[in-house]
């Protein structure tokens, strides 16, 4: 059983941590969760992406936060990654497994994944 | 929506943006499969003109398009089973949203995906606080950040570490829930 007391040794670990977090300089993935994103599967995708930053022990840098309707319904579920000094790349209509690949190659290697992006439709 | 957890994350986050400080999700069933759900909470409130306005789907509070399909959405999922919705509403107090549903009725949503909805929920406005009972007859699944945050202290509820555990901690509960509809 998950027990409080395993919550508390957690929060002992976070305390160091918290206070190195910058994430002014990090990088940031936000995915609409409006009804619209809501509807067309962003509650998957923004779990997924919570869960690559975690796997790859990278949340002191890579931000994922939840925004409204940005007003592409259309598109949904949209997923904005900002990263400092470069220009917002906007992907558009994705699901769990392109979220997997944009961690890959975009998050973690650098190379936007062109296909997926809003320019490309 | 696939599922109504989407419903309710969908009509919960309102509540969010309404600057609530308090927010409870409770989802009842009882022996004869009537599931009721409330969303309630201690947020900005609405004058009896916008309640009775909320449920068109032309009728927003957004100033930048006109149309908000959340509570629009949840109603059609609760009157398709031939439930109901019922919105009762402050301004500076509260709004609690009820909705009851047939969980029998062949037009019912399955609720999926609660676990999902609550740490989506949790990790958006990690400084508010939630209390979410899912009750059935010999069965209950409950969590309350208030008392997470007594462990927590000024470590945020949205940490992914934090985030993980709570949804490990609900999941191991609906393990022994057995299973939603």
């Amino acid at each position: 059983m998950k027990s409080l007391a395993e919550l508390a040794a957690i929060r002992d670990k976070m305390k160091n941590k918290v206070a190195i977090r910058d994430s002014e300089t990090g990088t940031r993935i936000v995915v609409g969760m409006a009804t619209c994103g809501i509807a067309a599967g962003a509650r998957p995708v923004l779990a997924q992406f919570v869960e690559e930053v975690a796997n790859a022990g990278l949340s002191d840098a890579i931000t994922v936060t939840q925004t409204g309707c940005i007003g592409i319904c259309q598109y949904e579920p949209v997923v904005e990654v900002y990263e400092a000094g470069k220009d917002k790349v906007t992907y558009v209509k994705m699901d769990v497994d392109k979220a997997k690949r944009v961690f890959a190659e975009h998050i973690q290697g650098g190379r936007i994944v062109t296909e997926y992006t809003m320019d490309n439709k | 929506m696939k599922e109504l957890s989407l419903n309710i994350l969908d009509v919960t986050e309102n509540s969010v943006s309404a600057g609530a400080k308090n927010i409870e999700v409770s989802l009842i069933e009882d022996e004869k499969g009537l599931l009721t759900l409330t969303i309630g909470d201690n947020g900005c409130g609405m004058t009896p003109e916008v309640v009775k306005s909320v449920i068109d789907p032309f009728y927003t509070t957004r100033t930048t398009r006109k149309v908000g399909l959340g509570v629009p959405l949840l109603k059609m999922a609760a009157e398709q089973t031939g439930g109901s919705i019922d919105i009762k509403s402050e301004v500076g107090v509260g709004t609690t949203v009820t909705a009851t549903f047939d969980t029998k009725s062949i037009d019912f949503t399955p609720i999926g995906d609660m676990v999902s909805t609550m740490t989506t929920l949790i990790m958006g406005a990690p400084d508010r606080d939630f209390e979410y009972i899912h009750r059935k007859p010999g069965a209950e699944v409950t969590l309350s950040t208030l008392q997470l945050r007594e462990v927590l202290g000024d470590v945020s509820l949205g940490e992914p570490e934090i985030i993980a555990w709570i949804k490990d901690y609900l999941t191991e509960q609906y393990n022994n829930f057995g299973g939603t509809n």
